[in-house]
């Protein structure tokens, strides 16, 4: 009886298979971002990406109507543009990062959400902003599948080099460019992710993939690499769980995709081996080591 | 102007690490540091003396090629990446979950780069790195469970493994308990010995006496650059009030 609730939906109905498909692969690549992200404390930087991709994707809906390439294309534009503003903006004002992106996407959010109510109907727009998992076509899970194994084998060559920057900046730009470039191409994969995630689950909760599971995992386990690999793990089974709710229950996937993880996250929270709530009241509370760097940094 | 004695002899065998001429440094047009005229000869010693804001760690970033000459000129040996530079503490994220050997083996990114792995030999040299600052066997534990003498001791085990010729650094004894100073000055003096350029932001005015066979003092501009027992009385004279124990 279990067994047919958890399989049945993906043996009846192909849209459930490519829905979970599509959201495995984006748990592959971008779950494993999300730690990185965190250690740099830049969850709200995730966040602040994924609105920005809205005005460019807008833009390629505006022109070309719902076309896969010309809504990612545009996307990952904004998404650069946007990136690299701020960046320039942090390195050259007295602006920090957080709020250079701040900046940004609010006037980004806004302006794809103009873009979008000047020519689609209100449906155009849900399906932007919250994404349409339950109907992947191949094309996009093609997509999906392509962002996923560049961002993994991305990942995987920027790895050293991503990590001595988040840890020690001033030690790596003495040896060269190397942490400058990690960091670009860091910010590259987040984008590529965001877009790929966006089509899913919508430039709203995109991020979810990247944020809670990392944010999840934290609780778990010390070691960067294990934290990556828990926070794939986490995100696959959130996706799973979700998309089951979403069937057996008939609300919408991409909000209960976002909300499993975000249970997983709360539970994590409370119960995790490493600065959760538990650990921290069996704790003496000087200890400083382990306190809690979910996402409100 | 003129190194001392023994200053001379090692310039005359191993030639110049650094070659400064009316140096003039500072941040966004801003002068921080100007006329700073001298050499530093290889395998000199040199401390770095002055009140804060005197510029100190502006020269080792003009040092390191991190800022740029706004007038002077500055010549340097060695490829700015050869340079060996340990940075105030604060700059470091202490809370990385990363181990005390992974940390280490940040000093061997020369050698692995982004993709390449450690050997059993670079193995083997953190290990020693680590025994000679006095911390062997704490490899698999995290940078995070460190004191912060502790942690001091490892970051120069990191400049140990990394093994540069030229050796630049910044306050490093600020907020380090006295057994890992004394660990850490051994290792200072056994780099000297062995021909190292030793450059060091130091505060402690007995410290520079008994180790640092030279001393540069500035205060926004260069005020003596020679022998310590020479440099740290005009120091003294110029800024008496500055001086700490």
């Amino acid at each position: 009886m279990i067994a047919e609730l958890l399989w049945q939906p993906f043996v009846d109905y192909g849209f459930m298979r490519r829905a979970l498909a599509g959201c495995l692969a984006l748990s592959a690549g971008a779950a494993p971002l999300g730690t990185i992200l965190l250690l740099r404390r830049m969850s709200l930087v995730g966040d602040a990406m994924s609105h920005a991709i809205l005005p460019g994707a807008a833009l390629g809906y505006l022109l070309f109507g719902l076309s896969l390439p010309a809504m990612t294309i545009g996307g990952l534009a904004a998404g650069l543009i946007v990136a690299m503003l701020s960046g320039v903006v942090t390195r050259y004002t007295a602006l920090r990062e957080d709020a250079s992106f701040a900046g940004f996407y609010l006037i980004s959010l806004a302006l794809g959400v103009l873009l979008i109510s000047l020519r689609g109907s209100n449906v155009d727009l849900l399906h932007v902003l919250f994404g349409s998992v339950l109907a992947l076509d191949d094309p996009t899970l093609y997509l999906t599948a392509t962002i996923a194994s560049l961002s993994m084998l991305g990942l995987a060559l920027v790895y050293r080099p991503l990590l001595m920057e988040c840890l020690d900046p001033g030690f790596l730009r003495l040896q060269g460019p190397m942490g400058s470039i990690s960091h670009a191409l860091f910010m590259l994969l987040l984008v590529l992710n965001l877009v790929g995630g966006f089509h899913s689950l919508g430039t709203l909760m995109a991020v979810a993939l990247v944020v809670l599971p990392a944010a999840s995992a934290r609780f778990w386990l010390r070691g960067v690499g294990l934290q990556m690999a828990l926070s794939t793990a986490i995100a696959m089974a959130g996706s799973l769980l979700g998309l089951l709710l979403s069937y057996h229950a008939g609300i919408a996937a991409s909000a209960a995709i976002t909300l499993s993880l975000g249970c997983l996250y709360l539970l994590s929270l409370c119960l995790g081996r490493l600065g959760s709530v538990r650990a921290q009241r069996q704790r003496p509370a000087n200890d400083s080591v382990s306190e809690p760097m979910g996402v409100s940094e | 102007m003129m190194q001392s004695v023994s200053g001379l002899a090692a310039a005359a065998v191993h030639g110049i690490d650094f070659e400064l001429s009316n140096l003039c440094l500072g941040y966004g047009g801003k002068l921080a540091l100007r006329g700073v005229s001298g050499q530093f000869a290889a395998g000199s010693m040199t401390a770095i003396v002055g009140p804060n804001g005197g510029g100190k760690s502006t020269l080792l970033k003009g040092l390191l090629g991190q800022l740029a000459p706004m007038q002077g000129s500055l010549r340097c040996r060695y490829p700015r990446a050869a340079l060996g530079y340990l940075a105030q503490a604060c700059e470091v994220e202490r809370d990385f979950p990363i181990s005390v050997e992974d940390f280490v083996s940040m000093g061997l990114w020369a050698q692995t780069g982004a993709l390449g792995a450690v050997s059993d030999a670079q193995r083997a040299q953190i290990s020693m790195a680590l025994a000679t600052v006095g911390l062997q066997g704490w490899q698999p534990r995290w940078i995070a469970e460190l004191s912060g003498g502790q942690f001091q001791r490892m970051r120069f085990a990191r400049l140990w493994v990394q093994n540069p010729p030229v050796i630049l650094l910044d306050e490093p004894f600020t907020g380090v308990d006295e057994p890992s100073i004394d660990v850490l000055l051994q290792l200072l003096q056994q780099w000297h010995t062995r021909g190292r350029t030793v450059l060091a932001v130091l505060h402690d005015r007995e410290m520079v006496e008994a180790f640092f066979p030279q001393a540069l003092a500035l205060a926004g501009t260069q005020l003596a650059w020679g022998a310590s027992a020479d440099v740290l009385p005009s120091l003294a004279a110029r800024a008496g009030a500055r001086r700490r124990a």
